[in-house]
């Protein structure tokens, strides 16, 4: 059990020196001139007006809020599910009545208009 | 000692033990080099194998559109991906002002890393996997949200009004698509009754496409959305955001992104192979594990050209579209899957029903409710179409001068 996350940190370690070490040799490679025109902002050609970090819609924001109620949902379903051939019938329905109680919450934020873009 | 044609890896893991302990490293030491040697080779041959990634899809690509692609250097082009590499690695590499360092120079690095980490636990062939995880399913989704943490973080660190954009629609489109994505998952392992990948692999005696068809279709949408391709390409769309959250990245940074962007959806085929179509297996794949790699590639590539297709043919969504397909279309009916799989599927077993049985009667379900919800969605989301009222006059050969030059018939 160890070894096996021993093996992935190993693995994580790697994955991210692969690309690190490639953008390092393309650093030293490349040439680096640098001046004002080149390294300002990229707005086709115009100057930026203001802030870049703009102010954002809350729309964005209570996408992500639902995204979340789901997620936490599908953690509390993946234990049930490694489990399923181990299940009664019984045990099975209970598993669905956590899944019709977030239906209704999706239906509620459909309800509410959560899920529109407006 | 293991047999080197049934189980290689095995075999050189076994023979390199021997080596470096007959040269006098201690157990602990041998065991640790080991795997960082198995760690270190299969990322790098994914990232190598993108060479080749690229130029099937470049090739396959311009083929869809009537062009040849990439013919010039070696057989059919074959080198022109090691040529733009070259290129790419001498390009200069911009830091525009303002950028937050840390997320800018992390999000490429991130962005490839989340997808290679993918590779770890994803079996290749059997016995021979990186590690034989017992989460391994919960570890993928990890790992994919490691590749959306990327673009976020690229589109902040910009200090770039398109690029920060791309950022919001990635927290929007990306965070919304993983939810019928991780809900499909469920199913596989529902069935497989394990989060273990190889185990999940093991118990496809039928492939869980024919248990689990919508289940299926919905993951393998997602998937395209997740790597945020064209028709869910969203995140980068050159047609209204220059290029999205890479829009200020140069030279070998931009490069990765696009490595990232490949590597994602090759191994996002893999993953729909390895969860829906029994991943390695085919007949005698568990004598000769080689074999069973070839089945998987093959496989894997089938789909991956699906999604080339997917890319192809089909225009880019609206982003209410998109978002409207995920939570009222595809969210409501991987949870009506998952209701009526695990229900079915458990009378079924209970009544004592064969594997041949719980097929028939799970696709007859799966199919049942895909023609029950494509008629609720006739219903309530497309207008009904308009007949056109008035006839168009059609061309004949003896047309007169002046009805061809006289009015717009049309408006009549």
């Amino acid at each position: 059990m160890l070894d096996h996350w021993l093996y992935i940190g190993l693995f994580f370690f790697v994955a991210m020196l692969l690309p690190g070490a490639a953008i390092f040799i393309a650093s030293i490679l490349a040439p680096k001139k640098p001046n004002p025109i080149k390294s300002s902002p990229y707005e086709c050609g115009i100057e930026t007006v203001g802030e870049s970090r703009i102010q954002f819609k809350a729309q964005y924001y209570i996408y992500a809020l639902v995204f979340l109620i789901f997620e936490v949902e599908a953690v509390f379903l993946f234990p049930w599910a490694a489990a399923y051939n181990q299940l009664t019938l019984f045990m099975v329905v209970e598993g669905l009545i956590f899944v019709l109680i977030l239906v209704g919450g999706l239906l509620y934020a459909w309800k509410k208009g959560a899920l529109e873009w407006r | 000692m293991p047999n080197f044609w049934s189980d290689p890896v095995g075999f050189l893991i076994q023979w390199l033990t021997n080596l470096l302990t007959g040269l006098g490293l201690s157990p602990e030491l041998v065991k640790f080099l080991l795997a960082f040697l198995g760690a270190a080779l299969l990322p790098l041959m994914a990232m190598l194998f993108v060479v080749f990634l690229i130029w099937y899809e470049r090739k396959l690509y311009a083929r869809m559109q009537d062009r040849f692609g990439p013919n010039r250097l070696g057989p059919w082009g074959i080198f022109q991906t090691f040529a733009d590499m070259g290129k790419i690695f001498t390009k200069e590499i911009i830091t525009p002002a303002g950028v937050d360092l840390i997320p800018f120079n992390l999000a490429p690095i991130l962005a490839v890393g989340a997808v290679l980490l993918v590779w770890a636990v994803m079996p290749l062939a059997p016995r021979i996997v990186g590690v034989d995880l017992s989460v391994g399913l919960i570890f993928v989704i990890a790992a994919g949200g490691f590749g959306e943490l990327a673009i976020m973080l690229a589109g902040w660190g910009s200090n770039n009004k398109y690029a920060l954009l791309g950022g919001f629609r990635a927290v929007a489109l990306l965070l919304s698509y993983e939810v019928p994505m991780v809900i499909a998952m469920l199913i596989p392992a529902m069935l497989a009754g394990s989060l273990n990948l190889v185990e999940i692999v093991a118990s496809q005696d039928v492939p869980y496409l024919l248990l689990a068809p919508v289940a299926a279709l919905i993951f393998f949408i997602t998937q395209v959305a997740e790597s945020g391709r064209a028709p869910f390409d969203l995140v980068e769309a050159e047609s209204e955001l220059v290029a999205g959250y890479n829009t200020e990245y140069s030279g070998l940074k931009f490069g990765m992104f696009y490595v990232a962007e490949f590597l994602h959806a090759f191994t996002s085929s893999m993953l729909f192979v390895t969860l829906f179509l029994g991943g390695y297996r085919g007949p005698f794949a568990n004598e000769f594990p080689l074999l069973g790699l070839v089945y998987l590639m093959v496989k894997t590539f089938i789909v991956y050209f699906v999604t080339i297709l997917f890319r192809g043919a089909l225009p880019r969504f609206r982003i209410d579209q998109m978002l409207d397909l995920n939570w009222k279309v595809l969210t409501p009916l991987i949870l009506a899957m998952v209701f009526v799989t695990a229900l079915v599927d458990k009378i079924v077993v209970q009544a004592g029903g064969p594997l041949l049985v719980r097929t028939i009667v799970l696709f007859v379900v799966n199919m049942l409710i895909f023609w029950f919800s494509s008629k609720l969605l006739q219903r309530n989301v497309r207008p009904p179409r308009r007949k056109v009222s008035v006839q168009r006059p059609l061309a004949t050969a003896n047309v007169t001068p002046s009805a061809s030059q006289g009015q717009d018939n049309l408006s009549a």
